[in-house]
């Protein structure tokens, strides 16, 4: 079975000349369908490099990269609006919900971007939203939610499409114990259901959580185990 | 992604920015109401103009004696009278096939009276044909004839200024008032024209041509000859034939020494068009200026509100938005804040264009409703479409990391 994440020699380098930063120095990674991948490291270590590498939402300076098998190096930018629109749901330790709409419209977006109609697509984001437990805040505006109730409108609007793979950057990081509770409650959910999930954290516990931790030192895979079997 | 969803998607935000949203609107609708207004008053002055000359009849002439460029005085005392055998030698189907009537015309300023009323008039002493030349209408009473002129009557048609100075609501007809110590029976009155405010068309007097002159002016030059043309094309035609038949007559050696003028009604309306036309074009210029600056105003606004949204942009973007409906999104926004205004103005402009302005009653050029409409739409393309695709073609990463 093919891989969902195929990383082969990826590197990163930020600037040039004397401010040059080499974020990533060659990084070989295979994540298997229904993985449950935590990425711990140091700060600056480059872990939101890869993750964004990983998202499509930046180009690595070289390396082979491909996703679902299909090669992402060689897309331009409109094919990879469709791959972040089709393969990938995007979790962001500042929730990045789109100020002023509320939680529905947040939660539709990714199926309006995508086509979808808007019965099927309203019925969808209403199911998302009941599965993170916020039925009864889906009008609501985002500044009208609590930091864990905006993460999981995030985790709703990740997950709607139905992405291969789900993509959380540190998204318990601005939370207390107990948002952070719920938010891994529903990751470990959505592993269960057999869903491939990549989380960067700092924290051990939010680690213990996940089935493997990737270590990132200085921009390379340090270390690369499973926690249970 | 259909584009009614691109449609909501950008009302919403400019819904999220009222004040701002209002304000843009605003530039615009300033520039495209000033547009309709300034030339639709361009429009009313020019049409108000042309109507107040029309009354007095666009297919005539009129012969004036003397020389505009001569003031060689040795010149000026070989000058011939205007005779009436001058207006009599104009109509000639063969030399002048264009001119229906020549009307010799006398006045004199005079004062009228009746009752202890009295005005200060010009009195016309002419033949009958004068009604249609100068295009006055009888509308009570008789015209002239040929037998007031022949009999030297003391008849009198009055204008309908004259009419309320002297008579006030009493009917004039048959009553008869003293014009420079005659006595004159009042046979019709001229149905009222309108002023133009520089000049009063209804302030008329006019009395057989033969009685005038036998009792106020005596018989020297006339003071100008009326010539009707066949209609106000030919007038240019007429006007060269009456010129040629008058040069012929008083030996005339070159333009230098021609001792009569003659003036056409039909070259005056244009010349004055044209006039009003260039101050037309002029308010119309500074106009548009203004629809510009509205113009910058939504590239502003735009920009600020791109600036301000990169973030949002940068979301949009991680979520699958596609550069193309991202720049929809903002172009729509930036049409609507334009369609919107635009429309609201060219409402303001024609209820603005209904108020009379010093004496100028606006009349909407079409062709001025549409312009500035388009123009303002196109405005909201042209000047929303950089910031849109500048917004538009930002990365996604780079979007999300702005602060
Ligand atoms: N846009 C950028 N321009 C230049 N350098 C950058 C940029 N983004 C990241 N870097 C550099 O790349 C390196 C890796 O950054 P990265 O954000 O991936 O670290 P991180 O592991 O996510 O850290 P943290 O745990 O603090 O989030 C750092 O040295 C950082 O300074
Ligand atoms: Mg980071």
């Amino acid at each position: 079975m093919t891989p969902v994440i195929d990383l082969r020699g990826i590197t990163k380098t930020y600037g040039g000349g004397d401010t040059e930063v080499q974020a990533l120095r060659g990084i070989d990674l295979t994540i298997e369908r229904g993985d449950y991948v935590a990425i711990m490291g140091a700060s600056g270590s480059g872990k939101s490099t890869l993750m964004n590498i990983i998202g499509a939402l930046d180009v690595a300076t070289s390396g082979h990269y491909s996703l679902d098998g299909i090669g992402i190096d060689d897309l331009d930018e409109s094919a990879l609006s469709i791959v972040r629109n089709r393969k990938i749901g995007f979790i962001f330790q500042s929730f990045n919900l789109i100020p002023r709409t509320t939680a529905l419209s947040n939660v539709e977006l990714p199926l309006v971007y995508r086509g979808v109609r808007r019965r099927e697509r309203r019925a969808r984001a209403v199911e998302a939203l009941t599965a993170v437990g916020l039925a009864d805040r889906m009008h609501h505006m985002p500044n009208e939610l609590s930091g864990g109730q905006q993460q999981r409108v995030a985790v709703a609007r990740a997950l709607v499409a139905e992405p291969s793979l789900l993509l959380a950057d540190e998204p318990t990081g601005n939370l207390d114990s107990r948002s952070t509770r719920d938010v891994l409650d529903l990751m470990g959910a959505l592993h269960a259901q057999g869903r491939t999930i990549v989380m960067i954290t700092h924290e051990d516990d939010v680690a213990a959580a996940s089935g493997r931790i990737v270590t990132l030192i200085d921009g390379q895979v340090s270390d690369d185990r499973r926690t249970h079997a | 992604m259909n584009i009614l969803e691109t449609i909501r998607i950008g009302l919403q935000g400019i819904a999220a920015n009222k004040l701002r949203s209002g304000l843009t609107m605003l530039g615009i609708l300033i520039g495209v109401a000033a547009v309709i207004v300034l030339m639709a008053i361009g429009n009313g002055a020019s049409v108000a103009v042309t109507s107040s000359i029309e009354a007095l009849g666009t297919n005539t002439l009129t012969i004036r004696p003397g020389s505009l460029s001569s003031s060689d005085d040795a010149a000026r005392t070989q000058f011939k009278d205007l005779t009436v055998d001058d207006a009599v030698a104009l109509v000639d189907p063969v030399l002048a096939a264009n001119v229906v009537s020549a009307t010799p015309v006398v006045s004199a300023a005079v004062t009228c009276t009746y009752e202890g009323s009295s005005y200060a008039t010009s009195l016309t002493g002419t033949w009958p044909s004068y009604f249609s030349a100068s295009n006055s209408q009888v509308d009570a009473g008789t015209p002239l004839t040929s037998d007031d002129v022949v009999n030297s009557r003391r008849s009198i048609v009055l204008g309908q200024t004259v009419i309320s100075a002297l008579f006030g609501d009493t009917d004039p007809l048959g009553r008869t008032v003293t014009c420079a110590g005659v006595p004159f029976a009042v046979v019709g009155t001229i149905e009222e024209k309108g002023s133009s405010g520089f000049l009063d068309a209804d302030d008329v007097a006019v009395a057989p041509l033969s009685t005038v002159q036998s009792s106020i002016t005596g018989y020297g030059s006339l003071d100008s000859i009326l010539v009707q043309a066949s209609s106000s094309e030919t007038s240019s035609a007429a006007e060269s034939e009456v010129t040629a038949i008058l040069d012929q007559r008083h030996g005339t050696i070159s333009e230098d020494t021609r001792d009569f003028q003659v003036l056409n009604q039909a070259a005056l309306i244009s010349t004055i068009q044209d006039t009003i036309g260039i101050f037309t074009v002029l308010l119309g210029a500074v106009a548009a200026i203004s629809l510009l600056v509205g113009g910058i105003g939504i590239t502003n606004i735009m920009l600020v509100t791109v600036t301000e949204r990169t973030r949002e942009i940068g979301i949009r973007k991680a979520i699958g938005a596609r550069k193309s409906a991202i720049l929809t999104q903002f172009l729509i926004e930036a049409m609507v804040l334009s369609v919107i205004g635009g429309g609201i103005g060219v409402l303001l402009a024609l209820l603005v264009t209904r108020i009379s302005v010093a004496g100028v009653t606006p009349v909407v050029v079409p062709a001025s409703v549409v312009g500035a409409f388009v123009v303002s739409v196109s405005i909201g393309l042209f000047f929303g479409s950089y910031p849109a695709n500048r917004a538009a073609s930002l990365r996604p990463i780079e979007a999300l990391r702005h602060e």
